[in-house]
């Protein structure tokens, strides 16, 4: 018997009960692979991300960490010749149904890059006011001061930056570079947070304080965060998952549960070696 | 400080520097040297030589009349002056929106095969000597379609040299662009044609003006394909349909006649034309760093 029903004409997210209790899903991959050219990067990760929690995704380097989360809101493919299989739900989105725009799923799932890129044309202002701007929204100056100051408070940075509003973004530090561009990821509103290893370029003061915004920030936000850095994985996250990339270069998800049990009672052996520092 | 510390870092005679190897380096010095200080002076020698033998020839007349017959002294170049500026601007307005939409698709949305042809395309056109343009244009433009000498023919002949310079320059400011700026702008959810127009485009402005500058300059000067299109006027002429002036055609007129008059105003067009591109150059500078704070 040939199912005719195509994946988006039922609902997005399963109506089962969550496998963490009173949350609901932010996010869901289910049999996940990525492909750069003939190359596979990942295969078969399925997992899911509470909704209002960090999660962190850590391995070593090369088991296709940034491609998993740049496969959540479709920026793997920007890449020439990558490409994506499987399924990945946002909320009630189906990210990967033939049908979905990929600049209307970048709408709803923010990114924060691991070198801090503010526009280096644009002021401190016009950074965070770009992503409407880029979306063409149509708002007047207040409604659009408003929602700068807002954004730029939620990101902890406002009080640094009140006085040099209309100073080129490029001029501040490289933390509060990161934390610009962290408003201006939240200014469209995204329900979802990516954030690709964002305190690798940072100094220890710079990185603690990021790390303090995103437990802030997870109250509204979904995270979903890559680091090489397990202390930083233990101490924002609430959820972790460990990939690992097999003989055959391909990354797969060893584990995946709460981080304080996957720190001190990893089910699978690898884990352990990995945690331990014994390779990677 | 002890003795015997101080001895422990002597230099090995297989280690030391030899009379040949510094004198080798100082020949290559002075030679190189020479060659940045020649290449440098050349700029200095025929600029300086344009300033000093076409200033005498400026004065209101040349500027505000037009060009007197054979054996009369006096009168101007304007018709010329003024033929350049039209026709360059015409060439301008064709070859900067079809370069610039040629780099666009070479450097942002066909990066790979394509950028590769556009960029041996537009090579080939800008090895093409500009003469074989301007018969191109007189075959096709001056004899069958409009059928006589035009302004507007010899605008299109430079905008056809303009447009691989514009395309060329163009893409590789777009390919200095960090891929992360456009990554960021897709991440907000932006379509593409909204992150090339409002942060790739803005971030290499300073570049695209470069590379308009440089076209605009090298079509100033072009002579050999306007003597086949706009033919040149003594008069003053606005009308694109008809033969027009321009200052190459009248440098190359006066320079080659029996006249002294006429040689000083070659001079003078000569120095006129190279004002203008570099108060065009100048210019175009400050107002594009003006507005990026």
């Amino acid at each position: 018997m040939i199912t005719l029903r195509r994946p988006e004409a039922g609902p997005a997210v399963p109506a089962e009960p969550t496998p963490h209790g009173r949350r609901a899903n932010a996010i869901r991959v289910e049999h996940l692979d990525a492909y750069y050219g003939t190359h596979r990067a990942i295969g078969g990760v399925t997992f899911d991300v509470a909704a209002g929690t960090v999660t962190a995704i850590i391995g070593p380097s090369g088991c296709g960490k940034s491609t998993l989360v740049r496969c959540i809101n479709r920026m793997h493919e920007v890449t020439p010749g990558a490409y994506a299989r499987g399924s990945v739900f946002v909320g009630d989105v189906d990210v990967y149904s033939p049908y979905a725009d990929p600049v209307a799923v970048r709408s709803i799932v923010g990114m924060v890059f691991q070198k801090p890129n503010p526009f280096p044309m644009m002021s401190v202002y016009e950074n965070v006011a770009a992503g409407p701007r880029l979306r063409g929204w149509r708002l007047s100056r207040r409604e659009m001061d408003d929602l700068v100051e807002r954004n730029l408070l939620r990101a902890a940075l406002w009080d640094e930056v009140k006085d040099k509003l209309h100073r080129s973004g490029a001029a501040l530090s490289g933390g509060q570079q990161q934390r610009l561009c962290i408003a201006r990821a939240l200014a469209t509103g995204p329900s979802v947070l990516l954030m690709d290893e964002p305190c690798s370029a940072l100094d220890p003061i710079a990185t603690y304080r990021i790390e303090e915004l995103m437990r802030e920030l997870s109250r509204e936000v979904t995270i979903v965060i890559v680091t090489h850095n397990m202390q930083q994985a233990s101490r924002v996250s609430e959820f972790t998952a460990f990939l690992l990339a097999g003989e055959d270069g391909v990354g797969r998800l060893v584990e995946f549960g709460t981080t304080e049990e996957l720190f001190t009672t990893p089910k699978d052996e690898r884990t352990e070696a990995y945690i331990t520092g014994r390779f990677g | 400080m002890t003795v015997a510390g101080a001895t422990r870092f002597v230099v090995p005679e297989s280690h030391r520097v030899t009379a040949r190897r510094r004198l080798a380096a100082l020949v290559m010095g002075v030679l190189l040297g020479a060659a940045t200080l020649l290449a440098a002076s050349l700029l200095v020698v025929i600029i300086g030589y344009v300033v000093v033998r076409g200033l005498p020839a400026l004065n209101l007349a040349f500027f505000t009349d037009r060009p007197r017959p054979f054996g009369v002294e006096g009168g101007g170049v304007a018709p010329a002056i003024l033929g350049s500026l039209e026709m360059g601007a015409i060439a301008a307005l064709i070859a900067v929106p079809i370069g610039l939409g040629a780099a666009i698709f070479a450097s942002e949305y066909r990066a790979g095969r394509w950028a590769g042809a556009v960029r041996f395309c537009a090579e080939l056109i800008a090895g093409l000597p500009s003469v074989a343009v301007g018969v191109f244009v007189w075959a096709f433009l001056v004899r069958s379609v409009i059928g006589s000498y035009a302004g507007v023919a010899g605008a299109l002949a430079l905008a056809v040299i303009m447009i691989p310079i514009v395309a060329r320059t163009v893409e590789e400011v777009l390919r200095l662009v960090p891929s992360g700026l456009r990554e960021a702008g897709l991440a907000l959810g932006a379509p593409r044609w909204r992150v090339i127009l409002m942060i790739v485009l803005p971030t290499a402005r300073a570049g695209i003006v470069t590379a308009v500058v440089l076209a605009v300059a090298r079509a100033a000067g072009e002579t050999a394909p306007l003597m086949l299109t706009a033919l040149g006027n003594v008069f003053f002429n606005f009308d694109p349909l008809r033969p027009m002036a321009a200052l190459p055609l009248q440098i190359y007129q006066y320079a080659v006649s029996p006249y002294d008059d006429w040689h000083a105003k070659a001079w003078g067009s000569s120095l006129v034309l190279v004002a203008a591109i570099a108060v065009l150059a100048v210019s175009l500078r400050l107002v594009t760093r003006s507005r990026s704070r």
